[in-house]
């Protein structure tokens, strides 16, 4: 089974994000993985052992994201494919669905693609769907567990309402949720390898594609307003007395 | 100005954010509702009732179970017959996909998890927040229809109007599928904080429970589970009680100790409940991000330098096992129950 495991490089979550020129700063945090895409590589991965075949990390952002994929690679993943372009600094996740489909048509004989939920920086979660629909396979979103049989795929949704199996042809294109398990931490053998890992750079002439113009833009960048807010300390000199007047000043701010 | 909403169901249970969605678009201008799905005359009926002025509706066996082909293809077909300004959804799993979906269709933009929208001339301008909330996009699609997911409990709910009534206008449904659905099951991780108006929320301090014996046969890991079970125990009684959804930290999930559908500040589960309590809860950023936008905020933490406190406006410096049974026992006394 051809498998490709489509990842993103994000600013670290520990990382203290800012507004700095209508830009979006993080100071000297660390670039890394998209936390969600690692348990992307993990679904990728747990299908290869169960069925054999390959993973192939991709990933479209700058030089930078080579570390990323190098990340994926160190995880397991036998091969990564960087695509990168100048023209591509103002993707929207339309854009970047356009932008992926037609790398995945370049690699070819593609059975799965697996994407984590969502990103931690747009965070929309919306570029899953969208590359499914540019490729008009199938849509499995927020899988917790994945089954492949027979050349189709059946997979445990996390919906808000509890879980819903759904199935699927091969094929398909899958996102992942944390329930999926803990993404493997890279081995030693595995960040050797992918330190020598030769990554190609794609271009969009490369796969055949021009750069999509964003149809969503940001107007402004701000910081959440601060909470304006004094803490009032509950003290007394037992639980019940502690636990009733909290209950007093909870019922008389009339939020019940 | 046409707006159109789409109200998000699940085996005929309608998301709540959909009726507020209907409120935004209300406060536009008039107002289209869609419904779409199997046996849906109830919904319709409601969408007039919470001020619709039109209903679209698909009906029809192929839409039985939420899918996304069918219903995006429906979907894009009728904002093509239709030409709307905006389409407005609640947002839920679905509604990412379906709106993901038709968005590349016809094709146009999605705006995500909306806590305010404004009509800037013939633009609208959404605000948004990115990087798990530590930072508020203002953003605008040039694409139409200008698509957006509005965040649950952002906006108003609209009061519903039982004179009020309508005839729908049939859709027609594009019932192509590429997926079955095979089965559903409702499961303890079932919960949407998002809708919650109370969230009783227990972290890593869950599992402290010094006074708790675990069984012998367990090793120190299960221990800690067991524990922790046991601490969540008391947190949901103290939800039940208040009719509200059990939250968790990052540290209380990655422990092991709950489900991750509970935890609160991971990217797109920033929660917005009239009352919030942390139990337990140190306040890590993500998590203070996550639920600072509640009305109210209660914190329970044995550390009194704990950074929760920062957020809260009543804190108490205690056991959290002693201090929340005694809390859910106060409530039932105050609130007869």
């Amino acid at each position: 089974m051809k498998i490709i495991a489509c990842i993103k490089q994000v600013p670290d979550s520990e990382a203290k994000v800012k507004a700095e020129g209508g830009k979006v700063s993080w100071g000297d945090a660390p670039l890394v993985i998209n936390p969600f895409d690692e348990y992307a590589v993990e679904g990728a991965l747990q299908q290869k052992e169960a069925q054999g075949g390959t993973v192939t990390a991709l990933c479209v952002g700058t030089e930078s994201a080579r570390e990323a994929l190098k990340h994926a690679l160190a995880m397991g993943a036998d091969e990564a494919i960087l695509v990168s372009d100048v023209a591509l600094n103002e993707l929207d996740t339309a854009g970047a669905a356009r932008v992926l489909a037609a790398a995945i048509n370049k690699i070819g004989g593609v059975d799965m693609v697996v994407f984590g939920r969502q990103t931690l920086d747009n965070g929309s979660g919306l570029t899953p769907a969208q590359t499914a629909r540019v490729l008009g396979w199938p849509m499995l979103g927020l899988a917790g567990q994945i089954k492949v049989q027979d050349g189709s795929v059946t997979v445990d949704r996390v919906i808000e309402e509890g879980r819903q199996t759904v199935n699927a042809k091969l094929p398909a294109v899958i996102s992942v949720v944390q329930s999926i398990g803990e993404p493997r931490y890279p081995s030693f053998m595995g960040i050797r390898k992918a330190s020598k890992a030769e990554i190609p750079v794609w271009s969009l002439s490369d796969i055949g594609a021009s750069a999509p113009a964003p149809l969503v833009t940001r107007t402004e960048l701000m910081k959440p307003p601060p909470r304006e807010t004094t803490v009032e300390m509950i003290t007394g000199d037992s639980p019940a007395e502690i636990a009733d007047k909290l209950a007093d000043k909870i019922l008389a701010e009339k939020v019940l | 100005m046409k707006t159109f909403v789409y109200i998000d169901h699940f085996k005929g249970e309608v998301q709540p954010a959909s009726w507020e969605a209907l409120g935004l678009g209300k406060s536009l201008g008039p107002v289209s509702a869609i419904v779409f799905g199997s046996g849906v005359d109830s919904i319709v009926k409601s969408a007039f009732e919470y001020g619709a002025d039109e209903v679209f509706v698909a009906d029809d066996e192929a839409l039985k179970d939420y899918r996304a082909e069918p219903y995006s293809a429906t979907l894009s077909a009728l904002a093509s017959s239709q030409s709307p300004d905006l389409i407005l959804f609640p947002t839920t799993a679905r509604t990412r996909e379906l709106a993901a979906m038709s968005a590349v269709d016809l094709p146009t933009g999605v705006l995500t998890d909306i806590s305010g929208l404004e009509a800037n001339g013939d633009q609208f301008v959404a605000t948004r927040p990115i990087y798990e909330g530590k930072l508020v996009e203002k953003t605008v699609c040039s694409g139409k229809p200008v698509m957006a997911t509005i965040r649950g409990r952002a906006f108003p709910k609209p009061e519903a109007d039982s004179s009020k009534s309508g005839t729908p206008t049939k859709v027609e449904v594009k019932a192509d599928a590429l997926t079955n659905v095979e089965g559903y099951s409702s499961s303890e991780s079932a919960v949407n904080l998002g809708d919650a108006g109370v969230i009783v929320s227990g972290g890593r301090g869950v599992s402290n429970n010094p006074s708790l014996q675990p069984p012998t046969s367990m090793d120190e890991r299960q221990a800690e589970i067991w524990r922790a079970h046991q601490g969540f125990a008391l947190i949901t009684e103290l939800a039940n009680m208040l009719g509200g959804a059990v939250g968790a930290s990052r540290a209380a999930v990655d422990g092991g100790y709950i489900p991750y559908s509970h935890q609160v500040g991971q990217t797109g589960k920033v929660v917005t409940p009239d009352l919030y309590i942390a139990c337990g809860i140190s306040g890590a950023v993500q998590h203070l991000v996550g639920m600072r936008n509640a009305k109210l905020i209660v914190a329970i933490n044995k550390d009194a330098d704990a950074p929760v406190f920062k957020q809260a406006r009543y804190g108490v410096v205690g056991d959290l096992f002693q201090i929340v049974p005694a809390l859910t026992e106060a409530f039932r006394k105050k609130l007869g129950k």
